[in-house]
């Protein structure tokens, strides 16, 4: 991953320059740099409170920086954030959909909110394609973790995103389940160029599925590159083993 | 234009949904206000039959308007403040913020939803009060419209600045939604005239719209004229609060993305 001019700015799903994110008593995120290319997935890693969260509230709009600038598919999010909302979307299993809804009722919200055409029909893609089907008319507060991932995904897709960025997005599921939105996600990847973002602790999933990997630590980018070259560059068997030296490490 | 009324609907949809399939919820809308007037009602029966000064019954009429028309402040706010929490007591918030959905499209849903809770909660009421105290709201005019939309206005800033107050204070803070409308109840007027207050306490029940809304409702009940004054008082105390609300609700939401409040707020 080149930063920061390597690629044409169109190219560039999200362009991060200079973040930084204080808080009265904590640096939550110090000069983050980064740019995600179309088409690619990168991963977003980092122990609790390296500066993930943060930095994702802050690519959605939800955080401002303190300083620095976020430009995502072509639009300053200082300025334009809705226009670039519109186009992107967003799934974690730590945000809920209203529990008293049906899974429905929760699509058909989120798809007026998204201006999705054709509503019906692409709820029942969805629906298929996140095997939801029987679910439909069950209300989201008496699903399973594992489904309510599965809706909370489904959403994330309704607008047929140019840019994902997904929280976990395999947390909670079962092998199998996991491994058949993982598939999704390359496909999806393939068919439509989308961009994903993934911030993950599933270090089988992150070296399947990004083209690059950002690791952060203490709000700092502790080291980026492909998962290869990582796993070389560490000298390690797996993405797992990376992950536990840079986390260990004294250094940043 | 379209795509915003859109977004505003599926909000407003999202109340639809909840409501339509819960009765205690429905129920819930009309029961106190139903209570109110019921409690309310039977006490200016009594004074109008029982106690023999003025004209008693136009007083016991001014009363039971003063308990309907005072509910529609309660159910405009609660309306709006009560929808908000839905959304931070159902985690949802995260995902409505990073929606195309605007802070004022936002703000338009809840006034909707208020709007709607608003007529359902009134209704019965106004029923009852029909049947059982032959009171009819309707009976002045047209003009009763007037005093509608001020009570309603005055309801939906009153709210505007509580939902400010969460985010600031975060779910904390939810309890102000219960009380602040009925703390503002005693300056109201709503039972009785501006001059029962004590003169230090007259220019705090002045800056309020509801006491130039009941002076002017007393005097159409007792008096029989439509005080144009008092409603066109209440109608810029409404405008120039409705302001500073906005304006409060808007200053509150930056802050909130600044401090990061939106992620918190329910916690």
């Amino acid at each position: 991953m080149a930063y920061p001019a390597a690629y044409p700015q169109a190219m560039q799903a999200i362009r991060a320059e200079s973040l930084t994110k204080r808080y009265p008593e904590t640096l939550a995120v110090d000069n983050l740099s980064f740019t995600l290319e179309r088409g690619k997935i990168l991963g977003l890693l980092g122990g609790n409170g390296a500066g993930k969260t943060t930095t994702i509230s802050m690519l959605l709009g939800l955080l401002v920086p303190t300083s620095g600038r976020i430009t995502v598919l072509g639009h300053d999010m200082a300025k334009n954030r809705f226009a670039a909302l519109a186009r992107m979307n967003f799934s974690s299993p730590y945000i809920s959909l209203p529990a008293r809804l049906t899974v429905w009722e929760n699509l058909e919200v989120y798809g007026h909110l998204y201006n999705v055409p054709k509503l019906q029909s692409r709820i029942g893609q969805l629906a298929e394609q996140f095997r939801l089907t029987g679910l439909l008319n069950r209300r989201a507060g008496e699903l399973s973790a594992g489904q309510k991932t599965r809706v909370a995904l489904a959403k994330s897709f309704l607008n047929q995103p140019e840019l994902l960025l997904l929280d976990e997005p395999t947390a909670s599921l079962d092998p199998d389940t996991g491994d058949y939105v993982r598939t999704a996600l390359e496909e999806y990847r393939a068919e439509t160029g989308a961009a994903i973002l993934l911030a993950s602790h599933n270090m089988a999933e992150v070296e399947r599925l990004c083209d690059e990997v950002v690791m952060m630590k203490q709000g700092r980018v502790a080291d980026r590159g492909t998962p290869a070259e990582l796993i070389a560059r560490y000298g390690r068997e797996d993405m797992e083993e990376v992950f536990l030296h840079i986390a260990r490490s004294e250094a940043l | 234009m379209k795509s915003a009324a859109r977004r505003i609907w599926g909000l407003v949809y999202r109340h639809v949904c909840m409501y339509r399939r819960s009765w205690p919820r429905l129920a819930e809308i009309a029961y106190w206000p139903t209570l109110e007037l019921l409690i309310w009602g039977f006490t200016a029966n009594f004074f109008s039959r029982d106690i023999h000064a003025g004209s008693p019954i136009l007083a016991g009429a001014a009363l039971i308007a003063g308990v309907l028309l005072w509910e529609i402040v309660l159910r405009a706010q609660i309306g709006v403040t009560l929808s908000f929490m839905e959304e931070i007591w159902s985690r949802n918030l995260g995902h409505l913020f990073v929606s195309p959905l605007r802070p004022a499209e936002l703000v338009l849903a809840l006034l909707a939803v208020s709007a709607i809770r608003t007529c359902i909660g009134l209704l019965p009421a106004t029923i009852i009060a029909f049947l059982l105290y032959h009171y009819d709201l309707f009976a002045p005019g047209p003009v009763m419209v007037l005093f509608f939309f001020n009570l309603l206005f005055m309801g939906w800033w009153v709210a505007l600045g509580i939902v400010a107050l969460l985010f600031r204070y975060g779910a904390g803070a939810e309890a102000l939604a219960w009380t602040i409308a009925f703390g503002i109840t005693p300056v109201a007027c709503v039972f009785y005239p501006l001059a029962s207050l004590p003169a230090w306490l007259q220019p705090v029940a002045q800056a309020l719209p509801a006491a130039h809304i009941f002076e002017g409702l007393r005097a159409l009940l007792l008096n029989g004229h439509t005080d144009w004054g008092q409603l066109a008082m209440a109608a810029w105390l409404n405008m120039l609060w409705m302001l500073a609300a906005i304006a409060v609700f808007g200053a509150e939401f930056r802050r909130a993305r600044i401090l990061g409040a939106l992620i918190s707020i329910g916690e």
